[in-house]
């Protein structure tokens, strides 16, 4: 180092300068004006055609701004400004895309089922006696058969599928182990490809054979069905979970002389907990709607039945589709009368329809629900890091 | 009481690739042995084999004694989750359990395997513990805290905290300064130097001068090339193995002639 001082100060000065003139990012209400431009130049295009609707202009509108804003920017901004906004304004366009079916789903749910959802005894009601087009009816008995079925699906298959994921990850790890572990996963692999109706024959199959009654229909029979769908899902899930965990920490839990099991209950599972909830959630909210498995095992039924062993039970999607199924109903007279409790209802031909869609939108609240509270259960048990 | 670790005739294996050839030491108690060596010699295997630890590695095996108090730590009938109580064990990197808070960290060893503790005695294990470690003064106050909110160099001592609470004979330290800065690495060798007083310990380290300052002996492991099993080529007195190496390998290695 025998550089003087002058040559130091020198050194900058013979450096080209930092270019301002050439690249430059622009305030954000360029961007907002050359999208505006583009929303009346689509507006006109439009106009002129005699095809005039704000879906239009959007989506036009859209589609001009790729082209305008990229070319204005080109121009003012130079050219990587140029390209990032324009890569900016399609990954926002994906991202638009993506949300319309979810938007509309929910907004077309909500619009046609919160009048029935509403309507007194919907939610507290079942079916008895409800005939024709009877303004009458609940769901009650459907949303508890859903969930009864859902319960005992996941107790079947949270363990199975929770031991199944633990075995792969901590002890399918050398020799034959190793192999059957492959095996495993790839059956797991080909169960998570089985049609539902096939899990609905499955379950048919198993019972008519236990029992040789072919005529049986129980919530059990669901329940099999379901957890053969759901056990692949649990057991993908969790085995990456558990496989997220650290070898740090079960390596420190057994230099403390923690044996194996303990390690992997207390240090393992706890840590993995969120996500183990989150993978259970999913797996649940995958069979909440299935239909087809249902319709063969458990059946139809307009009464409350809780009874897991014996007797059809009405469960939400079965619900939905046999209403739906129903169509306009007829109306004869402007009132009938229910055989059952003798209270005259006044007729409805939609009446169907309303109960169908209320009915769906009460599934997706469940699956809601559940989402939220498997939020709740990560947020309180996940590793903290926090000072 | 502390007593010597014995090995004999050890080889270490993962799957066919004998990884660490024919080693024979004995460890004195309550002192401070320090494992050098250029990397993949083998050191750490060697460490981790003194309580089993190599056996969590799939298809990591050992032959030959390793014996603690007169006991083969190998023979038939022992079960390395009794042999990982009396050998504990630092890892290079830092690892409290993240769902523990500080206190709950330190408990591990007795909480994790379902031991009833008394509050009271709790508390005074925790705190012995943490002063053992050093840590007491700068966590007492935030004992209920995550343990992963520490730094790091509080971590690695949460840890050594950790280790010391179940009481072992023999504290492993594999390169339990490496991720840590000068000022924690000097609070950890200060630490090392108040430990040997209670307990037998066996450290790795990449940094000679550390090495120097806390060992009592040192051992130089060295490897032929890749694919050769590393040997332990010389352990002895420190002071002496820094000075006069009686291997011309050791002393290439130590003044800094390669690796």
């Amino acid at each position: 180092m025998s550089e003087t001082p002058a040559a130091h100060t020198a050194a900058p000065a013979a450096r080209a300068r930092i270019d301002t003139t050439s690249e430059r990012h622009l305030p954000w209400y360029h961007l907002a004006l050359t999208g505006l431009a583009s929303a009346v130049l689509a507006a006109i295009i439009l106009l002129a055609l005699g095809k005039l609707s704000i879906a239009g202009v959007v989506v036009l509108g859209y589609l001009l701004h790729l082209i305008i804003g990229f070319a204005y920017s080109r121009v003012r901004e130079g050219r990587r400004w140029a390209t990032d906004r324009f890569v900016s304004l399609l990954v926002f366009g994906a991202f638009g895309l993506a949300l319309i079916p979810l938007v509309s789903l929910l907004m077309e749910v909500i619009v046609r089922g919160a009048p029935r959802l509403v309507a007194p005894g919907f939610l507290t009601g079942d079916m008895a006696g409800v005939i024709g087009g009877m303004d009458a009816g609940g769901i009650w008995h459907a949303i508890v058969g859903t969930l009864l079925v859902t319960f005992w699906a996941s107790v079947i298959s949270v363990p199975i599928g929770l031991f199944t994921a633990i075995f792969l990850v901590e002890y399918a790890r050398t020799g034959w182990m190793k192999v059957l572990g492959k095996g495993i996963t790839f059956l797991v692999d080909v169960m998570t490809g089985i049609p539902s109706i096939v899990a609905g024959l499955f379950g048919l199959a198993l019972f008519v054979t236990v029992t040789s009654n072919p005529g049986i229909r129980i919530g059990m029979m669901g329940a099999v069905a379901l957890s053969l769908l759901m056990i692949p899902t649990v057991v993908r899930s969790s085995e990456e979970m558990i496989r997220l965990v650290p070898m740090d920490l079960r390596e420190a839990s057994y230099a403390l002389g923690v044996p194996k099991w303990l390690t992997i209950v207390r240090v393992v599972l706890r840590t993995a907990i969120a996500g183990l909830t989150t993978s259970v959630t999913l797996a649940v909210a995958r069979v909440i709607g299935e239909t087809a498995p249902l319709l063969l095992t458990v059946g139809a039924l307009p009464l409350l039945n809780t009874n897991m062993v014996s007797g059809r039970m009405q469960t939400l999607p079965t619900f939905i589709n046999s209403q739906y199924k129903l169509g306009n109903a007829v109306c004869n007279s402007d009132t009938l009368t229910n055989p059952i409790t003798g209270i005259e209802h006044a007729c409805s031909v939609a009446i169907n329809f309303d109960r169908a869609w209320a009915a769906a939108l009460v599934l997706i609240m469940i699956v809601m629900v559940l989402n939220i509270v498997a939020r709740l259960v990560s947020y309180f048990f996940a590793p903290k890091s926090g000072r | 009481m502390p007593q010597a670790i014995t090995v004999e005739d050890l080889n270490i294996y993962y799957g066919d690739f004998l990884a660490v050839e024919n080693v024979n030491v004995v460890i004195e108690p309550r002192s401070v042995t320090a494992l050098i060596g250029p990397s993949g010699c083998g050191k750490s295997t060697f460490l981790r084999t003194l309580n089993r630890m190599h056996e969590v590695i799939p298809g990591a095996r050992a032959e030959g004694t390793v014996e603690i108090e007169g006991q083969n730590i190998y023979a038939a009938g022992v079960d390395p989750v009794n042999v990982r109580r009396r050998v504990g064990m630092v890892f290079q990197k830092p690892n409290p359990f993240p769902t523990m808070s500080i206190r709950d960290n330190v408990l591990a060893g007795v909480k994790l395997n379902n031991k009833r503790i008394s509050k009271s005695d709790a508390d005074a294990l925790v705190e012995k513990s943490l002063k053992g470690a050093n840590l007491w003064n700068e966590v007492k106050d935030r004992l209920d805290k995550p343990g992963m909110g520490l730094s790091g160099g509080q971590q690695q001592r949460l840890c050594i905290a950790r280790t010391i609470a179940v009481r072992p004979e023999v504290v492993l330290m594999d390169e339990p300064c490496s991720a840590l800065d000068p000022i924690s690495t000097l609070a950890i060798e200060d630490l090392i130097h108040e430990m040997k007083e209670e307990f037998t310990i066996v450290i790795v380290t990449h940094n000679m001068q550390q090495a120097s300052r806390v060992s009592d002996r040192t051992g130089f492991f060295n490897i032929a090339g890749t694919g050769k099993p590393g040997k332990l080529i010389e352990i002895d007195d420190t002071e002496k193995m820094f000075t006069n190496p009686a291997n011309k390998q050791t002393e290439d290695y130590i003044s800094g002639r390669f690796g």
